[in-house]
């Protein structure tokens, strides 16, 4: 028996389509406000990525190219079983090559080549209220977005600099959108926010637990905060390569290759790693590569 | 038992593939509302229920449901054969109170109503707003509005010339509501093209 009878194509019905559709476009036309929508169960458990998947299932289309990162990889286990589920659903081409794709759906990184125009990229969040732990209940939080009454974060990054002598969020990282919504940029590293601001592809931000989807356009302006005198900066490794590919600018895994002590740094990214490597870049440790 | 048929004959089909021509369609939109002012073609054909024209009756058959209540203006508030339609395909509430529609199809922009007597949502719930669906002859590229604001690189230039001489006044108005505000699509013929509530118009 033909397994994709079973469903509509991608899986979900044509009036949740359209209701996370109408959602959608109030996201897009409201940068960084979160939009209540009525996510639907989905045959995989809270925080493996149903907001992504319902937003994915929304917007896919037959002729779409599906590229699905789990951090940087396309190898990890919720990549790997979300790929199969559109596969399946919606008998979509994947690729694993970013240029390729026309969606990209993200748990949680950015990929390291820029995203173009004909592309959108969907954000798997666990948690869209990037005031949620500084204020638990959901009608103050959504009066202090009401009133752009956002000092209270602000002193979080403070007590940052008051306990660490820096600002130590490194993932979750908050931004303000068109200079109007702080928003949580899901936990992506907070490397990758700089590629936020004004990126030419569409990014679709999907918290299915929270019932949240929320939206930065493209060319939008995408500020991380921070102080004057603690300006925002990005995670750096200092004379650190990629053990396989050599790169220097990029988001690094540490990988354990051992029982021991050896280890290796590498590209987060792994299909930006594979293909510098296809074109003859080689690094320290590059017989690791069918370890990793 | 009589059951009550009236008008459905004169219904007309809606989409033919109604799963892929949708997402289609909402294709199209999303691009248009992700990057305003740019005019994103409607490939789907259908016959349109007199007097809405083809890329109206795509975009209502692709967003409007039984959650989602559409106001008509007075062109077309009469109209049965699109109303008959819209319930046969939709099953759309169709409501005469603009201020509390998720949806508002204007077929004569000439005598659009103002912009603040849609809903406009409220600062904790902005997106409880009316989308206005707007029937227009022609958008023209790289016509006499220039656009800017989120979406947009530099600029978009487009113009339609069925609105009326207030509009551009009254948009100004409504961007100074954000984030509250209604967000307009244009459709023409086979050509859409969005105005969300954060773009600035000007006359250039």
């Amino acid at each position: 028996m033909k397994q994709e009878n079973f469903y509509n194509f991608a899986y979900l019905d044509e009036q949740t389509k359209r209701m996370i559709r109408r959602a959608i476009l109030k996201a897009i036309a409201i940068p960084g406000y979160q939009v209540p929508f009525a996510s639907r169960e989905m045959p995989m458990p809270y925080g493996w990525g149903t907001g992504g998947v319902q937003v994915t299932a929304s917007i896919i289309g037959k002729d779409d190219v599906l590229k699905m990162i789990d951090q940087g990889s396309d190898d990890t286990t919720n990549a790997v079983a979300l790929r199969g589920f559109f596969e399946l659903t919606a008998g979509v081409e994947s690729t694993t090559e970013t240029s390729e794709a026309s969606i990209i759906q993200t748990r949680h990184r950015i990929p390291e080549d820029d995203l173009t125009e004909d592309q959108v990229i969907v954000f798997q969040v666990p948690i869209p209220e990037p005031l949620r732990f500084l204020e638990p209940r959901e009608t103050e939080t959504r009066k202090m977005h009401a009133l752009e009454e956002y000092g209270l974060m602000h002193v979080k990054l403070y007590e940052d600099i008051a306990t660490h002598g820096h600002i130590a969020t490194s993932y979750a990282y908050p931004v303000k959108v068109m200079d109007r919504y702080v928003m949580d940029p899901s936990p992506t590293p907070k490397f990758d926010n700089p590629k936020m601001h004004k990126m030419a592809a569409l990014q679709l931000y999907g918290a299915g637990r929270e019932k949240r989807i929320y939206a930065i356009p493209p060319y939008t302006d995408v500020v991380s905060l921070d102080f004057e005198d603690y300006p925002f900066s990005v995670q750096e490794w200092p004379d650190t390569e990629c053990g396989l590919c050599g790169a220097t600018e990029v988001y690094f895994d540490e990988v354990v290759t051992d029982d021991h002590g050896g280890r290796m740094f590498c590209c987060s990214d792994s299909d930006y790693c594979e293909k510098r490597r296809a074109a003859g870049h080689t690094g320290k440790q590059p017989d690791q590569a069918a370890e990793v | 038992m009589q059951i009550a048929t009236t008008g459905l004959g004169a219904v007309s089909p809606g989409f033919s593939d109604p799963v892929h021509d949708a997402q289609s369609v909402f294709s199209a939109v999303m691009r248009a509302m992700s990057r305003p002012g740019r005019i994103e073609q409607i490939n789907e054909r259908l016959e349109a229920p007199s007097p809405a024209n083809n890329a109206v009756a795509a975009v209502i058959l692709t967003l409007c449901d039984h959650d989602s209540p559409l106001w008509l203006d007075e062109t077309v508030a009469g109209a049965e054969e699109l109303k008959s339609w819209v319930r046969f395909h939709c099953s759309a509430p169709i409501t005469g109170d603009r201020a509390t529609a998720d949806f508002a199809l204007v077929t004569n922009p000439q005598s659009m109503p103002d912009l603040d007597t849609f809903a406009l949502g409220t600062d904790e719930f902005p997106d409880r707003s009316t989308t206005l669906i707007v029937q227009v002859s022609s958008i023209l590229e790289n016509g006499g509005w220039v656009l800017s604001g989120p979406g947009i690189e530099s600029k978009h230039k487009i113009r339609s010339d069925d609105l009326s001489a207030d509009f551009i006044a009254q948009w100004r108005s409504n961007r100074e509501l954000f984030p509250r505000g209604v967000d307009v699509i244009l459709c023409a013929e086979d050509r859409i093209a969005c105005l969300p509530r954060t773009v600035k118009i000007e006359e250039g």
